[in-house]
């Protein structure tokens, strides 16, 4: 049964409460953009609102979400097991948060290009790009949610 | 995976859904309140049919597989403390979210009226509907309640 099924010890609650918290607040955020920058359609307005919520949404979520699991890998003493002994859905979460971690950065990058372009009346195609790579770490983020609540040896 | 943990996997994503929900209702609520056009107050509608989606996912997946997880999990009854907190929440939650979809509709109900009598431009009344500030207090509140139900989760007082 997972962590969060099982009475665990109350320090573990907190860091596992802001990793719980941050990954709510991550997918939150992708989920916003995503639905704001595929319904903006050209419009300016929408399109910025799309990148700001990855920027000040998801960002935010995904770095607390960080912290938290860091935090809990010590608390549960994950970091004194040989690596090939990390159990499969533990390998998951940290390989999704931390190439999920990359992309979302580029896509920052990507989108932060976009809206400068935007400004400049040069079009709206790389907040398409962003658009795309929301719709992918979303994907990639629920996969890891799942794996670590249902932790599939 | 043994049921159990499917149940478990599926109930933890539906409470992600509840909150990625709620996320778009707050990009929708801040992007409301800029907007004094019925365009522009409508342009919202799929995000707010997305987050809408979301939350009913949401909340029907977290009560039912909640409750399935109470009686099928030895370790927990559904009268523990924890978990009729968490199901007081629940309705709470959802009484608010109610009245935080109420407080939205006269909004759209104007602008769709605008619409269709020709008025595309900027309008006070409209704008006043958008920025009111019932529905972020109670969505505000709704919030709250959902951040509580995870506390509850996380710590189970009583378990």
């Amino acid at each position: 049964m997972s962590v969060v099924a099982a009475v665990r010890p109350d320090s573990w609650n907190f860091p596992l409460f802001l990793h719980v918290l941050g990954a709510m607040i991550l997918v939150g955020g992708l989920l916003a953009a995503g639905g704001v920058l595929a319904a903006a359609r050209g419009d300016a307005r929408l399109l910025r609102l799309g990148y700001w919520s990855l920027l000040l949404v998801s960002l935010p979520g995904w770095i607390l979400m960080r912290i938290g699991a860091q935090w809990i890998f010590s608390k549960e003493g994950w970091d004194d097991v040989p690596d090939d002994a990390v159990p499969t859905w533990l390998g998951i979460g940290f390989a999704t948060a931390d190439i999920g971690g990359l992309i979302l950065l580029v896509s920052l990058v990507v989108g932060g290009v976009g809206i400068y372009r935007l400004r400049e009346g040069k079009g709206s195609g790389l907040l398409r790009a962003t658009l795309v790579l929301s719709l992918v770490l979303l994907a990639a983020y629920i996969v890891a949610a799942w794996a670590m609540a249902g932790k599939p040896s | 995976m043994s049921l159990d943990d499917w149940a478990l996997a599926l109930h933890v994503l539906s409470a992600f859904a509840l909150v990625a929900g709620i996320v778009c209702f707050w990009m929708i609520t801040v992007a409301a309140r800029r907007a004094d056009t019925p365009e522009a107050t409508l342009r919202l509608g799929p995000v707010a049919r997305i987050a809408g989606a979301a939350v009913g996912i949401g909340m029907v997946g977290t009560i039912v597989l909640g409750i399935w997880l109470a009686f099928s999990f030895g370790g927990y009854d559904i009268w523990d403390p924890w978990i009729v907190a968490a199901i007081v929440l629940w309705f709470i939650g959802g009484g608010l979210g109610r009245r935080a979809d109420q407080a939205a509709k006269p909004a759209v109900r104007k602008a769709l009226e605008l619409q269709s009598a020709g008025r595309t431009g900027p309008d006070p009344e409209l704008a006043a509907l958008n920025t009111a500030s019932t529905g972020m207090v109670v969505q505000a509140l709704t919030t709250l309640v959902v951040l509580l139900i995870l506390i509850d989760m996380i710590w189970k007082p009583g378990a």
